[in-house]
């Protein structure tokens, strides 16, 4: 059994900023269970090749996707159109630069994050290939992939109030990134180091705590908890001063 | 009209997956300017999906007690059905501990040796010693003697990509992301860089180097089920053979994953029968152990892919509106193992299947999977046929593959060819001049302008290119699958030939202005039907069966014959490949028997 579903999605070319942003609506068939990356492409196939936007692994791992859907940032490839009933409003992720449509520059705001934070291991030690690899624990091993899964999806970002007013704002997904290099014991950077880091309104302190991030996060990263975790350890660092 | 934006670096790499990035630091860190071009953020990159692990022999954990790099290098070997270059499997095995432990330097965290006593799936119990612990350990896949697979839970490819990029970053190196190179700008002896298009404006940039790198990744999109990231569309490849001058290696060796999730097509890794999962058929019985007693359900992919797709034959697979399938069952590992170790393959059955494996059966058959074939080059990662060009990775054919890779071989081999390549490219480029013409240089992007303003105007015609593709798509399922047979293989080049035809004849239906998607689809196809039309050529003219190349009408390898490689070269204004072939060399290893699979017993024979 197909029905008709109807979707009412974002249009905006900023490269013809004459034509002003309007919804789009078009109405396709649906069969028992689609993605919306399955019915975005049914969409730019059989309706509107100049549909802007953005998929990559189509399977929740690579983050391109990401895009306000009823409402809610999600990744659209792993979203189900049977979760909703009536009409699905498609709306690019606030925050990030448009590029078209549905499609925005998430890689660029994600690449200054980085740089921002200075997200790689800060080690004084030189590489010898010859020698073997230093131990460590599995746990440990454990601990820094669970904050390593972000995907760099955007969601988090776009849900927080905080980083839809302040421009300069890192977010939880910048927030996580540091909790990832405080845990990994190769890292040789003090608390000093971290402090001027994220240590201000930019970082663990311009968050209001209202915990729109964790829910929206795709991955299930412990966002709240990687929050607290840097927060504490940047209180303790900052009294200690 | 003519004054395209020009950016001139010392070299210039196409791509941001693992294997250009880790050339890109090579280069850079030799004091060399490089520019890095990716269709999408560097971290969005194909080799960021891959799941399972990279293959090292580091030995340290129970099951890979006593693994070398000779014994890495047999499995390499045996695995590529011996068509794989010898002299590069051996420099991969060398390299690759090294890399590995580098990878650690920068950040991946690659799951650790615990000291214990464990009992696996199958009720054999192992103990990892004190002295090994904390050191990085391993999984097991196909087609390997140890348990070899370096992994960090099931996050492999995304933590490696994540460090490699961590590096690019902290080093300053100039990526611009949304930019397809669509073409090869060249004198006719010596590659001066792309023509590009941006993929947020549309417009025609001009890229020129004294050496770039070809580093775009596989083809699999160019099947209709395919486990790849949908940009995986062999652009890279098809810019090189379109110079005339570059050959691609082994276009027919394609390799199909034995677990591609039905009906969506996403990769359930290796990992998961490695860790013990195995295949069941309708009436749920374990039939693997039928064919292959030694190595079960971890054979190399090839073969597991075929005797599936022969217990499917007899009416042993499962019904479904989708085809018959058959289950993979990693129930028995458990809650704690899967929600840990394969959470990643939970989260995919929960989001794309409705199901959860803990306690229900997954559905899968083989699907399209890795790029064996491709921009043919020396062991030093040089192009044939032109100058100041390189290739690394899925995109290559260095070689190390043959005809068919062994799962875990091709993370490893993004990083080992990034930083061996990348080493021979700044070697290359330290001691090159950029001498170009520009009017010549100029030709090649208005070449491009002029292509785009035809698909535009629509004078060559109206054919749609979304009908078009999914034709090219459908027939590589139909007769270029697992088993492949003469009169099938010529069906599929006769089809291929007229979509070709018919590609040269697309006409836009959207204005195609600025980064309009149907443009960027228009642009890529032509090019993709070519190398299905050098996929299909190849596979028909090989008369014999390799790897995952399976003739029903030739089902033995053979030797005496086709123990080469296949070269293909495109020649403007043709609508079939030039094939041509060189011998494939033997330096440690004579082929023999591989110890499972088919046609290894009778060309064991031969041997003795
Ligand atoms: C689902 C899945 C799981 C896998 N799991 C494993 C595993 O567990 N172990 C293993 O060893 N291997 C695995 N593989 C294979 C492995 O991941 C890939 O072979 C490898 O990552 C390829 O890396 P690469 O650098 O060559 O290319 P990719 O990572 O694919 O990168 C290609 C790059 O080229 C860019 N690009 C492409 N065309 C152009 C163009 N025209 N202009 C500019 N840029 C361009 C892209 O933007 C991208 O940045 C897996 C593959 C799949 C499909
Ligand atoms: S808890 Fe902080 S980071 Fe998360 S959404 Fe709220 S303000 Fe943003
Ligand atoms: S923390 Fe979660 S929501 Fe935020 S970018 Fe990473 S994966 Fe996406
Ligand atoms: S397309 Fe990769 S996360 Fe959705």
């Amino acid at each position: 059994m197909s029905i008709q579903r109807k979707f009412s999605i974002f249009r905006y070319n900023p490269n013809t900023p004459d034509v002003k942003p309007f919804m789009q609506e078009y109405v396709i068939e649906e069969p028992q269970s689609m993605t919306i990356f399955t019915a975005l492409n049914k969409i730019r196939e059989e309706q509107d090749p100049s549909l802007m936007f953005d998929f990559v692994c189509r399977a929740a791992i690579c983050g391109s996707c990401a895009m306000v859907i009823n409402g809610k940032p999600r990744l659209a490839c792993k979203t189900l159109t049977t979760d909703f009933s009536g009409t699905i409003t498609l709306m690019p992720l606030p925050v990030f630069k448009l590029v078209g449509d549905l499609s925005v520059d998430t890689g660029a705001w994600f690449r200054h994050l980085s740089l921002k934070t200075k997200a790689w291991v800060h080690t004084d030690k030189e590489f010898d290939p010859n020698a073997a690899e230093e131990r460590m624990d599995n746990e440990t091993a454990l601990l820094i992939y669970e904050a390593e899964r972000c995907i760099e999806c955007g969601c988090c970002i776009a849900g927080c109030v905080t980083a839809n007013i302040r421009e300069d704002f890192l977010g939880a997904a910048g927030i996580n990134r540091v909790a990832r290099f405080m845990v990994d014991p190769r890292d040789e950077r003090s608390g000093n180091e971290y402090f001027e880091v994220i240590g201000s309104d930019e970082g663990a302190f311009g968050c209001m705590g209202l915990m729109a991030c964790d829910d929206n996060c795709p991955m299930q990263l412990p966002l709240q908890l990687q929050l607290s975790f840097v927060r504490r350890k940047m209180l303790a660092f900052g009294l200690s001063k | 009209m003519s004054n395209y934006t020009t950016v001139i670096t010392d070299v210039l790499v196409v791509g941001a997956g693992l294997s250009g990035e880790r050339a890109a630091i090579e280069a850079a860190s030799q004091g060399l300017d490089v520019i890095i071009l990716s269709l999408v953020p560097p971290r969005r990159s194909h080799s960021t999906a891959a799941q399972g692990g990279c293959q090292a022999s580091l030995g340290n954990c129970a099951m890979g007690k006593g693994d070398s790099t000779d014994v890495h290098f047999s499995d390499t070997v045996k695995g590529s059905d011996w068509g794989c270059d010898q002299e590069v499997a051996r420099i991969f095995v060398e390299t690759v501990p090294k890399a590995i432990r580098q990878m650690a330097m920068w950040g991946v965290p690659w799951n650790r040796v615990v000291a214990g006593k464990k009992v696996l799936p199958d009720g054999r119990e192992i103990e990892d010693t004190k002295d090994k612990e904390g050191l990085i350990t391993a999984r097991d896949f196909g087609g390997t003697a140890k348990w070899r697979t370096c992994y960090t839970s099931d996050g492999a490819g995304h933590t490696m990509q994540y460090a490699v990029d961590s590096i690019v970053i902290k080093m300053g190196i100039t990526v611009h992301d949304r930019t397809e190179a669509i073409s090869i700008i060249h004198d006719g002896e010596t590659c001066l860089g792309v023509v590009a298009r941006c993929l947020k404006t549309g417009e025609l940039r001009i890229y020129l180097a004294k050496s770039t790198i070809i580093a775009t990744g596989g083809y699999g999109r160019l099947y209709g089920a395919s486990t790849n990231a949908i940009i995986n569309e062999g652009a890279g490849m098809s810019i090189a053979l379109d110079t005339g001058l570059v050959p691609l290696g082994n276009m027919e060796a394609v390799q199909f994953h034995p677990t591609g999730m039905v009906p969506v097509w996403i990769l359930i890794t290796e990992g998961a029968r490695g860790d013990g999962g195995y295949l069941l058929d309708k009436n749920m019985h374990r039939f693997m152990p039928d064919y292959e007693p030694k190595k079960k359900e971890l054979a190399s992919r090839d073969v597991v892919s075929r005797r599936m797709i022969q217990h499917i034959r007899k009416g042993l697979g499962v019904d479904s509106p989708y085809g018959p399938h058959l289950w993979l069952d990693i129930r028995h590992l458990g809650a704690k193992h899967i929600n840990i170790n394969l959470r990643e393959i939970a989260n995919i059955c929960k989001n794309f299947n409705g199901i959860d494996p803990v306690d229900s059966l997954i559905p899968v058959r083989p699907t399209q999977h890795y790029s064996m074939g491709g921009v043919r080059t020396n062991k030093d990662g040089y192009a044939y046929g032109l100058k100041g060009l390189f290739s690394v990775g899925e995109s290559s054919c260095w070689d190390l593959h043959g005809f068919n890779r062994l799962g875990g071989n091709s993370l490893a081999e993004t990083i080992v060819s990034g930083w061996v390549v990348g080493k021979k490219v700044a070697e290359y480029t330290l001691g090159a001049e950029l001498n170009y013409q520009y009017s010549l240089v100029q030709d090649f992007a208005k070449k491009q302008q002029e292509r785009i303003a035809g698909l535009i105007s629509g004078k060559q015609g109206k054919e749609n290119v979304f009908a078009i593709r999914k034709e090219m798509e459908q027939t590589l399922m139909d007769y270029v699958g697992i088993f492949r047979n003469g009169p099938d293989l010529q069906t599929a080049v006769d089809r291929l030939r007229e979509l070709h035809q018919r590609a040269g004849r697309i006409g836009l239906k959207t204005n195609g202005k600025w980064a309009s998607p149907e443009l960027t689809a228009a642009l890529r196809l032509p090019g993709m039907v070519r190398l299905a039309l050098c996929i299909s050529y190849g596979a028909l003219t090989r008369t014999e069966s390799r790897g995952s190349h399976a003739r029903e009408d030739y089902p033995k390898r053979d030797d005496a014959n086709w123990l080469k490689r296949t070269l293909a070269y495109w020649k403007e204004g043709s609508d079939l490949p030039q094939l041509q072939y060189e011998p494939v060399k033997i330096t440690e290893l004579p082929p023999g028997d591989r110890g499972y699979g088919e046609s290894s017993a009778s060309s064991a024979e031969g041997k003795k």
